[in-house]
């Protein structure tokens, strides 16, 4: 199914506080999407819109043809099957083990053998290297690792369209990098689109596809484009500082 | 800098000073003196203008801590909210280098001043008013709960609503088997205490048979189904509030929601369903402990267990009986909802999660009594 996600002069907004305004950008099928900018812009709160669990105060999103703002509930929850959400806190179910982390959700979206259910979240597991903890629960594991479980957990159902709300933070250099090749084996074999919210500059250059800045000064997206574009040509100074990693001094120059 | 502090603690400090001199167009900060976070505060001198100094006297200013760069950019601050151009920067030429680096790194951001966070401060009026406000959401949400609770229901109805089995079990547990203890203790402690009280007042009229008319009614009616249900908000409506807050402060009802769950089936269904169903059990265990109390007391005050029992069975009917156990269907229910409708709506900090649980409690207590009385009221008129 095509994931193409638009998005349209969305203003999102806590009551009177405008977050982010006019925000227009499209997210293509298998694009690696990275969403950037200072801590406190609005990143995450752009990811809760996407994912339907805030609404946004002015403007609309689309999936493919569809405008998902304006769809009724029941149309809404099966498109949000279609998703795969990593939350920044994880998020795991904490009465629950790992292993019934992701097995709840195999379970919910349709009868399995209960051998396979059991080989595809010991896959799961496999893939962000946590092979064997099926029966631990969230709060037996260090931070990274409940990062890492949630990931597992976000690709449980082989979403279309997969929502990280920065995964590497916390993680080790090691788990990062498989993290970054995991990400990009996901795209390739399920064809699945990647949102990403993240800081982590060698990942944004190496598997984005596409970065969209959101701007403070501004509250507005600064730059839309090829991330390795925008640090050496965009126009907004703001942009190309922050993928320089901009020390203070050259911040207040400009 | 602390080797500093320890070996300039044996000197007299001079106290720290600022002093403004005003010469022409050129405004001069004087600074002296030891600036110390121990010390005495600062002694301000000469005409303080809404303007930034030009230059900065430092010949006498000795050792300084974060209070001096915070007493500059407070200044800087004050000029800045009255000046136009707020993105001017304060000259810092003539500051020691340390000093000015840290001021530049402070003075890089701007103050943020559209930001305008709810607060609760305001006139008399405006708290009024907030309240009222407040009041209504809270109708409004008890409402909207119970509606989505009520279509909950009705999906189970209908086979389509979906939680976990092991959920229920483990609730059905946790509020059943595992409440059986203080249950009992309670209820057997008053049984013992209405059989004593009884006891003092029926032997003035040698009626002290009627003790076990009075603990056995007592307790079927009214004891048994409210103390168990005061247990029960303490015990599981507290609990239930505390794991849905602290559910909701970790994000963990947002992604029930995105992965296609709907956090009322999933959460208060189960819940709703073990205490609607553990209530009435509880209640007839506490009646039965209650009038064992009774019996207790009975038999050390000269009626014999026999005739206590006897003397309970002629006064209970099956109605009377019923009534405690009707009356804890309802207590059970409201016990679940409030719990669970207070976790929902938790703040997402863990002072909102106890809060959250400390509502739980007083809502659900205030509701049974509330109830209480209105099913006083239902059966009197009934005559019941």
């Amino acid at each position: 199914m095509a994931a193409k996600i638009t998005v349209r002069d969305l203003t999102m907004a806590y009551g009177d506080l405008i977050i982010m305004k006019d925000l227009n950008f499209e997210i293509d099928d298998k694009d690696i999407f990275v969403i950037i900018g200072s801590s406190g812009c609005g990143k995450s709160t752009l990811l809760r819109h996407l994912i339907g669990l805030q609404e946004p105060t002015k403007g609309s999103i689309h999936f493919g043809e569809e405008n998902f703002t304006a769809i009724d509930p029941d149309e809404r929850r099966a498109f949000m099957r279609r998703f795969g959400v990593m939350y920044q806190s994880g998020a795991l179910w904490s009465s629950l083990t790992l292993g019934e982390n992701i097995s709840m959700l195999l379970e919910e979206a349709g009868t399995w053998e209960a051998s396979t259910v059991r080989d595809l979240v010991a896959y799961k597991l496999a893939l962000v290297g946590l092979s064997g903890f099926e029966d631990f629960y969230p709060a037996q594991i260090s931070g990274g690792m409940k990062k890492r479980a949630a990931i597992a957990r976000a690709m449980a159902l082989d979403p279309d369209i997969l929502f990280l709300d920065e995964p590497s933070s916390g993680l080790d250099p090691l788990s990062s990098r498989r993290l970054d090749e995991l990400i990009l084996g996901l795209r390739d074999s399920q064809k699945s689109t990647i949102v990403i919210v993240t800081h982590e500059l060698a990942s944004i250059f190496s598997i984005a596809t596409k970065a969209l800045f959101l701007d403070t000064a501004t509250k507005t997206q600064g730059a839309i484009g090829p991330p390795c574009e925008l640090r050496d040509h965009s126009s907004n100074p703001a942009v190309r500082l922050f993928l320089n990693r901009g020390s203070l001094s050259k911040a207040t120059s400009s | 800098m602390n080797s500093k502090t320890s070996r300039m603690t044996t000197l007299t400090h001079p106290p720290p000073t600022a002093d403004w001199q005003q010469d022409g167009k050129e405004m001069t900060l004087e600074l002296a003196g030891d600036w110390r976070r121990e010390g005495p505060s600062v002694k301000v001198s000469g005409k303080v203008l809404d303007k930034n100094p030009t230059r900065y006297g430092l010949s006498s200013l000795g050792f300084y801590d974060s209070t001096l760069p915070a007493f500059l950019l407070a200044h800087f601050r004050r000029v800045s909210a009255s000046a136009k151009d707020k993105k001017e920067l304060p000259p810092l030429d003539g500051l020691p280098d340390q000093l000015r680096g840290l001021l530049v790194l402070a003075l890089a951001v701007p103050e943020e001043s559209v930001l305008s966070l709810p607060t609760d401060a305001g006139s008399t009026r405006e708290k009024l008013g907030r309240m009222t406000m407040h009041f209504f959401n809270k109708v409004q949400a008890f409402l909207e709960f119970t509606g989505l609770t009520a279509l909950s229901l009705l999906r189970l109805c209908t086979g389509r609503a979906r939680f976990r089995t092991s959920d229920f079990w483990l609730v059905l547990q946790q509020c059943g088997v595992e409440a059986l203890p203080i249950v009992a203790l309670i209820s057997f402690l008053i049984g013992l205490i209405l059989a004593f009280v009884g006891n003092v007042q029926l032997t003035h009229f040698g009626a002290n048979l009627y003790v076990a008319d009075l603990v056995g009614i007592a307790m079927v009616r009214e004891m048994g189904v409210v103390m168990t249900a005061i247990i029960m908000s303490g015990r599981t409506g507290a609990a239930f509030a505390a794991h849905i807050g602290s559910m909701k402060s970790n994000e963990e009802i947002d992604a029930l929601r995105t992965f296609g769950f709907n956090p009322i089936d999933f959460l208060v269904l189960p819940r709703l369903l073990a205490l609607v169903l553990m209530m009435p059990i509880l209640t007839i265990y506490a009646n039965v402990i209650g009038i064992f109390g009774g019996m207790v007391v009975g038999s050390f005050v000269g009626i014999p267990p026999e005739l206590y029992w006897h003397e309970t069975l002629a006064s209970l009917d099956m109605t009377t009986s019923s009534l405690g156990v009707i009356k804890s269907v309802f207590f059970g229910a409201t016990i679940a909802m409030s719990g669970c409708m207070m976790g929902m709506q938790s703040g997402k900090s863990s002072a909102a999660v106890g809060e959250a649980t400390t509502q739980a409690v007083v809502a659900s207590i205030t509701a049974i009594v509330v109830l209480d009385s209105a099913f006083a009221a239902i059966f009197t008129l009934l005559e019941i």
